[in-house]
């Protein structure tokens, strides 16, 4: 029995690899490192983030100036990652990021995107209709808060600090991460105590 | 460098559509063109990613987060929402006051 045949791409990416390392620019460790970072990273870094913050004023006051410090400061390897932005939820306003010209996302903190933030549909609904994206996700807002979305189209990337939930008085940082999710990190849902 | 737009500036994103004039690559997005907003933070020059995709000597420009209302963008809306956008400076031109 034949074996299946191999997508071109990876043909191609084996070519591109071969010739980086020919001519000295990248090798096979350089690549097998930052795989290992990027599979390390997972929304679990981001929810870490935002636990401190809601317990720490320092830390959240430079989680809010400063992404990278704060996400170095978790033991997070940011070089070689865009900076990282953090927008603060309110009262009054609601963030939802989204990249409408790609799929630029925090991988640093959040690990790799889901399917749907890559999608078409999410990248062109979440700019003109936010309200009802939201909804889908069961996120209702009132009318008197602003939702700002962020569209994500250059070199910052951007991970929302959601407002921590009433209920949630005298709890360990460990407990408060563990209702933070993904999609609270991106702004579709809100921290629910269960 | 050219000096920072400083954040609470009136600016509008220019008109202009280079994919009709050949390859690029554009980090604008098509909806804000002509439109008019806020500057909200200056994030620092960055190198042009428009050289960048194309291997060319990329200047360094400095890159703004700009504020437009929702609503006028798409006539359709909440009046309060808001879309926060990562604008180069080379797309920005000025908005002189009663204009928008």
């Amino acid at each position: 029995m034949a074996a299946p045949p191999r997508p071109e791409s990876v043909a191609l990416l084996e070519k591109l690899v071969a010739a980086l390392s020919a001519k000295g620019i990248l090798t096979e460790e350089e690549i097998a490192a930052r795989q290992a970072i990027t599979d390390r990273a997972s929304p679990e870094t981001g929810a870490r983030m935002v636990a401190k913050a809601w317990t720490d004023p320092e830390y959240r006051a430079l989680l809010l100036s400063n992404g990278t410090a704060a996400a170095e400061a978790m033991g997070v390897t940011m070089a070689g990652a865009p900076p990282l932005g953090v927008l603060e939820d309110t009262p009054t306003r609601h963030h939802l990021v989204v990249c409408t010209l790609c799929s630029c996302y925090p991988r640093a903190v959040l690990g790799y995107p889901p399917h749907w933030y890559k999608s078409a549909a999410y990248r062109a609904r979440a700019v003109r209709d936010p309200r009802g994206v939201l909804a889908e996700w069961g996120t209702h807002l009132p009318d008197n808060v602003e939702i700002r979305v962020v569209d994500s189209t250059a070199d910052y990337r951007w991970m929302v600090l959601p407002m921590r939930p009433a209920g949630t008085e005298g709890w360990s940082e460990e407990r408060l991460a563990s209702i933070v999710t993904r999609d609270c990190l991106v702004g579709v849902a809100l921290p629910k105590v269960a | 460098m050219t000096a920072a737009i400083a954040p609470g500036t009136r600016v509008r994103v220019k008109a202009d559509w280079p994919e009709e004039r050949g390859p690029c690559h554009i980090r604008t997005p098509h909806y804000v063109r002509g439109r008019t907003g806020t500057v909200e933070r200056v994030l620092g020059a960055f190198p042009n990613p428009e050289d960048l995709a194309f291997g060319r000597p990329a200047p360094r420009r400095m890159l703004y987060q700009v504020l437009f209302d929702q609503q006028p963008l798409w006539n359709e809306g909440n009046p309060r929402d808001t879309v926060l956008i990562e604008i180069y400076e080379h797309w920005l031109e000025p908005v002189s006051e009663g204009r928008h």
